[in-house]
């Protein structure tokens, strides 16, 4: 695939000069392809705080202040759990160069779960068995959400976005009315569940405030990347996201691996429920959707569907996350501003591509499949060439 | 109790038909414009962005121009704006379209909540109410023409949901008996046959994708100025989304387009309907009904919804 897509990029210059610099281009492309995009971003975002007339010295600072300075550090690690859960099964389905963009419904529909049987499970069964019991039960929920697009996938080929968005609409809406109606806890007339006591919850790291759903979410990463690069399982994978039929003749149970690889993001999607509700906020009420994969998608990009790789992206994303909540406020701007930051990030990425390409600087972030159509992209600009 | 019956039926029935035009208005625009794109070869997932940018545009241009049709043409603009993003990057440059998509959908979120915040969160104002155009003579007909309480007069609207409609019969005539038609479905299914043929891929599906932006702005702005009578942030609740279903489901004909576009605006109102009919359910399970009835209509017909070939795919001369 690799060996196919270079040369057939058009390029003229000689292939021993290549090999020889390839290895010092590669890091400046790593670099320049995974940094650049969000610096630009900023630099666009601060534009537009100017020209609405707030400092943008002021914003960036207050997110320094408010998501990395005097132990605010340790509130960025704590949104890192669920962040980096996610972040590991979008990484699984994207590699499949398959859409699972249901990861709302999934989510929600996992914490309703969490919190409305884990404040009777805490009580009646060890702690730590309770953890467990909650984690896999947020992972199956969500899991199985995405059955149904999987198999109108593998059966009939049906565009899996359109159905995951469905089905995270009426996953949303069904955690609205769990919330309302089985686990609404009946001593407030809000629309919550019962609160899990704080010393039931997700014990800290000793040491610091961050509880250990962290580890789980790196342990997941860890072993995601150690699945989908020295398994059998993720080259298969692999292949299939690179050309379905193809993998279908090396013997590839193509049908199988979608709806295995569906319920794998679904499954990790649903640890994040967990590690966020046992973590950090012991209750969910209706209305509640922080949307995490949505913000979450650029950076599983920026990070070339590499799960190790998307670490630091998260780290910096859960700084600005942190960060940018509360300098939003300190300039009276919505919060909402981190949408368009994000954006920026994902339509400068894709900018910064293209002049990668023209480059020819190596490797790109998206998966085979997914680049093949940017690859391709130029018959125009080839021809000249 | 035979005039209680009567006026229930009245009710019911009016504003079912009234309920799912207001509703399904807005999809039907924004549907019909991903049906020209997609027809085109052109899968754009950033509608809900630019819908918002619609919205966002045409409130702005209604309230500062005190003047619906200054509130349309905004709301075109800035989806034809959006477009040029998706032109630019996705038909041009080729880069992926699901990505640029969602990037549309998330600044736009993002933007139009945080301007909208920036410049109206203390005041909110609300534009005055469209002005609607009857028909002569069928808004005399005996059940469904007349008002209740003033409201819901179904053959009295806006004038620019005639023109959708209108625009909807010409569209199926474009596609079915013109050459632009042709070239659009062409771009679509067979493009290297289209270049062959001595025309250019890019600017038909630069055209197709300016055209969705147009169509999805103005969606934005009927959402904006006659459904909501203002702009909230993310007004729009996944309508963006929803459109696409529908222009896939309707497998690109205009005619189906608009049929499905207004049952979906009837699922979308049900909940006033069935407060009419005297049913409480929770406003959640009713929410749930519409994305449900898209599943199942998935799961029973999937076979049937078709997509172009060369659908999200940019490109490329000589490729194979």
């Amino acid at each position: 695939m690799s060996s196919e897509s270079t040369t057939g990029g058009g390029i003229a210059a000689p292939r021993a000069r290549r090999m020889r610099s390839l290895r010092a281009e590669r890091l400046v492309d790593v670099v320049i392809r995974s940094v650049g995009p969000v610096l630009l971003a900023l630099g666009a975002g601060a534009l537009l705080l100017f020209a609405l007339g707030r400092d943008p010295v002021t914003f960036y600072r207050a997110v320094w202040d408010g998501g990395v300075a005097s132990g605010a550090w340790q509130d960025s690690a704590i949104s890192m759990a669920p962040f980096l859960l996610i972040a590991a099964g979008l990484t699984v389905i994207f590699r499949a160069n398959i859409w699972n963009l249901g990861y709302n419904g999934q989510f929600l529909l996992g914490a309703a779960l969490v919190s409305g049987y884990g404040s009777s499970l805490v009580e009646h069964v060890p702690l730590w068995l309770a953890f467990v019991l909650l984690f896999l039960l947020s992972g199956a929920v969500a899991g199985a959400w995405t059955i149904v697009p999987a198999i109108l996938k593998a059966r009939f080929g049906t565009n899996e976005i359109i159905t995951t968005l469905m089905m995270s609409f009426i996953g949303i809406d069904l955690a609205s009315i769990l919330i309302k109606g089985p686990f609404h806890d009946p001593t407030t007339p809000l629309p919550q569940t019962a609160v899990i006591p704080f010393d039931k919850m997700l014990p800290p790291i000793p040491g610091t405030r961050i509880h250990i759903g962290l580890l789980v979410a790196f342990a997941a990463v860890i072993v995601v990347h150690y699945v989908l690069t020295r398994t059998s399982w993720g080259l298969r994978l692999q292949i299939m996201g690179a050309n379905p039929k193809a993998a279908g003749h090396f013997g590839v149970s193509v049908r199988r691996l979608i709806v295995v690889s569906f319920f794998a993001s679904g499954f990790l999607v649903g640890l994040a429920a967990t590690a966020d509700i046992m973590g950090l906020w012991g209750y969910i009420r209706t209305g509640w959707n922080p949307a995490y994969g949505d913000t979450i998608i650029p950076f599983v990009f920026l990070a070339r569907l590499n799960a190790l790789a998307v670490v630091p992206f998260i780290a910096f994303f859960a700084v600005v996350y942190t960060g940018g909540d509360l300098a939003a406020q300190q300039v009276n701007l919505s919060s909402d501003f981190l949408y368009v930051l994000v954006g920026l990030i994902l339509l400068f990425m894709t900018v910064i591509e293209y002049f990668g390409r023209r480059r020819d600087l190596g490797a790109s972030y998206l998966s085979p499949g997914l680049r093949q159509s940017l690859l391709s992209g130029f018959g125009r600009r080839k021809a000249s060439e | 109790m035979i005039l209680a019956s009567q006026v229930w039926t009245q009710i019911f029935w009016t504003s079912a038909l009234a309920g799912g035009l207001v509703a399904g208005v807005p999809i039907m625009f924004t549907a019909l414009g991903e049906s020209i794109s997609e027809r085109a070869g052109v899968l754009n997932i950033g509608l809900e962005g630019m819908m918002l940018a619609g919205a966002y545009c045409g409130f702005l241009g209604a309230y500062y121009g005190h003047n619906q049709w200054l509130g349309y043409l905004a709301g075109i603009g800035a989806g034809v704006l959006a477009s040029l993003v998706m032109v630019v990057l996705c038909v041009w440059l080729g880069l992926d379209q699901i990505v640029v998509g969602i990037a549309i959908t998330l600044a736009g979120e993002g933007l139009t909540s945080v301007l909208y915040q920036n410049r109206f969160s203390s005041s909110q104002p609300q534009l005055p109410n469209v002005p609607s155009a009857a028909i002569p003579g069928l808004d005399r007909i005996p059940v469904l023409g007349k008002p209740i309480n003033g409201q819901f007069p179904l053959f009295a609207q806006p004038l620019i949901v005639y023109l959708g409609l209108g625009f909807a019969l010409l569209l199926t005539w474009i596609f079915r008996y013109t050459n632009v038609g042709l070239n659009l479905r062409a771009a679509g299914e067979r493009p290297d046959a289209l270049d062959a043929a001595g025309i250019s891929v890019v600017s038909t599906r630069s055209y197709a994708v300016l055209a969705t932006g147009a169509l999805t702005g103005l969606g934005g702005a009927y959402l904006a100025l006659a459904g909501a009578g203002g702009f909230q942030p993310f007004i729009t609740q996944g309508q963006g989304y929803m459109a696409i279903v529908i222009a896939m489901l309707a497998r690109g004909r205009p005619i189906a387009v608009v049929a499905f576009s207004l049952m979906f605006g009837v699922a979308l109102s049900l909940s006033t309907l069935l407060q009419i009919a005297g049913i409480n359910l929770a406003p959640e399970v009713v929410n749930i009904i519409p994305f449900a009835a898209i599943i199942v209509a998935l799961v029973l017909f999937a076979r049937r919804a078709y997509l172009p070939p060369a659908l999200a795919l940019p490109y490329v001369r000589g490729a194979r």
